[in-house]
């Protein structure tokens, strides 16, 4: 097997918010053997929310990331659950409806682009289950996370709507029982925490105009994570992790009790177990504090 | 009838028992049975009621999946007892199955709820067409199918309750419409023949009850028996909001509006610069936690935002493609 290529739509908050998110996939991809060709030229997706103001323009957007993805003939792995939910969209969109695709080719021709519909859209998730596969990962494992408790937090956009993502990728998940994230936990040697809120949503895309929901929700899923007992969530959406890690005050004012875990990107808690240091996985940037490494 | 062979299987339910009028709280008793390939789940509950406990209770009607009467969940799923196969239920779940009303807070007895909420959301989007019926029409009132493909299958909801009660807005905040009725409101608000104005689009605009509260989780598309992805329609319902020139100039509009601004001006989101504009004096609140996000290098100023390549393809693509107004 010849070394993965992928091309890497990072979205926009691995390169503000979230610098610990950047600085983990690339550390991770080192130790895996992958090598990510950067979409440095790709525009915010419009995170679900351009496209109710403009949804087409959300459209001609995403589908002018994605021609620079098929510029490079690679497939394209996402880093953010959203990212992936409307990229993919707007993927299945344009190669489901002629017109549609006809008419954002239209625009895109206007600055020498094309959407031909050749890439593969993936997040970095499903492209190591699929492409490496656990048990390799397992072999790869160099620091077992065997003292963990660890809780899976999906994320709503990796595993909703479930005919669209699992035409991404190989691994079948049921929205209702995924287990994509509970495998690569075992894979890297931690207990899995089976809780309610594993698969529910976080709330992070109504938190500046329903900030009372968003920090429910926020609550109720660590609420659910710290009676699993667990020692610590990980989840593979960067809003979702904005939410659990910065969040924790307004969450338990909210639902009316202390609520805080450390909460580790899918890439930090892969790059542990494949032996990255904590300076390298960017554990210095949570709010809540990591306190284990 | 199916040709292919019956086969059957050993499934343990965990049925979700409770009367409002007795019980302190609900419990949960477990049936086992053999299970055919040709079974649906009302076949179940049926042979619950016949077979095992006659006080079980729950309600049906049509057995054709168009009466929206038999809606319970499945091991979490939302599921029209009536329409989903065992085969497909333990393919999904395996052998052990938990069968529980719609909503548990909602309970009265087992699987029947309250559906109150349901209908008071349903209600309050005006689902009829707003128009003057002359009384003595001289002529068909036709719509073309393409005026009646805009509705988007939105008008064959059979109101199940299924996406309602899988909305985590709806569990938490009930001022909250919920997809069903967003689907409804839909459906009367993209027919032609509708004259209801500003009204109902207005309503949907509002805080609190309206569409700007949808988390977007999907749920209520996961859930729907009939497939008519109920958040499609939110999303058609904020367009609309723009459309119609109802949107006023709050943090929600704002917010969606924002993202045009930034991509515009920096390719990528400027995270710090969108919450300013959506916010305006509302920032302050965001203040505590900024700033300790600041120190830990999670906040970029707009001067050290690194813009995406290429700007000038994406300045002419929003100059070209945009289509809204606000």
């Amino acid at each position: 097997m010849g070394k993965l290529r992928y091309a890497l739509f990072t979205g926009c908050t691995a390169k503000q918010s979230t610098p610990e998110q950047y600085m983990s996939t690339y550390a991770v991809a080192e130790k895996l053997g992958i090598e990510l060709v950067e979409l440095t030229e790709a525009s915010c997706c419009g995170a679900s929310h351009l496209q109710d103001y403009d949804d087409f323009l959300s459209l001609v957007l995403n589908a002018r990331n994605i021609a620079y993805a098929e510029k490079h003939e690679l497939t394209m792995v996402t880093i953010c659950n959203t990212c992936q939910l409307n990229t993919a969209m707007t993927k299945h969109r344009l190669d489901n409806n002629a017109d549609l695709k006809k008419r954002v080719n239209e625009k895109l021709e206007e600055v020498g682009l094309e959407y031909k519909g050749t890439s593969l859209i993936t997040h970095f998730l499903y492209a190591i289950i699929d492409d490496i596969g656990l048990d390799k990962v397992k072999e790869m494992v160099v620091t077992p996370l065997s003292q963990f408790n660890i809780a899976p937090f999906y994320g709503c956009h990796n595993i909703r709507p479930s005919e669209l993502q699992n035409e991404t990728h190989k691994t079948p998940e049921n929205p209702y029982n995924p287990t994509s994230l509970d495998d690569l936990i075992i894979a890297c040697g931690g207990a899995t925490v089976d809780y309610e809120e594993k698969n529910k949503c976080c709330g992070f895309h109504v938190e500046l105009q329903a900030p009372k929901t968003a920090a429910i929700l926020t609550g109720n899923a660590i609420a659910g994570a710290m009676d699993g007992n667990a020692d610590w969530m990980v989840t593979p959406c960067p809003l979702c992790h904005l939410k659990l890690d910065t969040q924790t005050g307004h969450a338990s004012h909210a639902i009316g009790r202390e609520v805080k875990l450390p909460v580790l990107h899918m890439q930090q808690m892969l790059g542990l177990a494949l032996g990255c240091d904590a300076a390298e996985l960017g554990m210095k940037h949570h709010l809540t504090k990591v306190d284990f490494v | 009838m199916s040709t292919s062979t019956i086969t059957t299987q050993k499934v343990t339910f965990k049925v979700f028992r409770f009367n409002a009028d007795e019980d302190y709280l609900p419990y949960y008793e477990n049936y086992e049975m053999e299970v055919t390939s040709e079974e649906v789940v009302l076949d179940i509950l049926n042979r619950i009621k016949w077979d095992h406990d006659g006080s079980f209770s729950y309600r049906r009607s049509c057995r054709h999946g168009i009466c929206g009467t038999c809606a319970i969940k499945v091991n979490g799923k939302s599921t029209l007892a009536c329409k989903e196969s065992m085969n497909g239920l333990v393919a999904l779940f395996g052998n052990e199955l938990t069968l529980e009303p719609l909503s548990i807070k909602r309970a009265i007895k087992d699987m029947i709820i309250d559906k109150g909420d349901f209908w008071e959301k349903h209600e309050a989007v005006t689902p009829y067409l707003v128009t003057d019926v002359n009384e003595a029409p001289t002529h068909e009132n036709l719509v073309s199918p393409a005026e009646a493909n805009t509705l988007d299958e939105a008008d064959l909801c059979i109101q199940c309750g299924a996406c309602h009660y899988a909305c985590p807005v709806v569990a938490i905040n009930e001022d909250f419409f919920g997809p069903a009725a967003f689907a409804a409101a839909y459906r009367f608000e993209a027919d032609v023949r509708d004259e209801d104005g500003t009204d109902r689009i207005s309503a949907m605009n509002e805080s609190a009850q309206g569409v700007w509260d949808c988390v977007k989780c999907f749920e209520c598309q996961e859930a729907c028996p009939k497939e008519i992805n109920p958040i499609e329609k939110i999303g058609k319902l904020h367009n609309m909001i723009f459309q119609k020139d109802v949107a006023v100039s709050n943090v929600a509009t704002r917010h969606a509006v924002g993202f045009h601004h930034s991509i515009k001006r920096f390719g990528v989101l400027d995270e710090g610069g969108l919450v300013l504009y959506s916010e305006m004096a509302g920032i302050v609140k965001h203040i505590p936690v900024a700033a300790r996000m600041f120190v830990k290098g999670k906040i970029v100023p707009p001067w050290g935002i690194t813009k995406s390549d290429n700007m000038d393809e994406i300045k002419k693509l929003v100059a070209s493609s945009t289509t809204a107004k606000f």
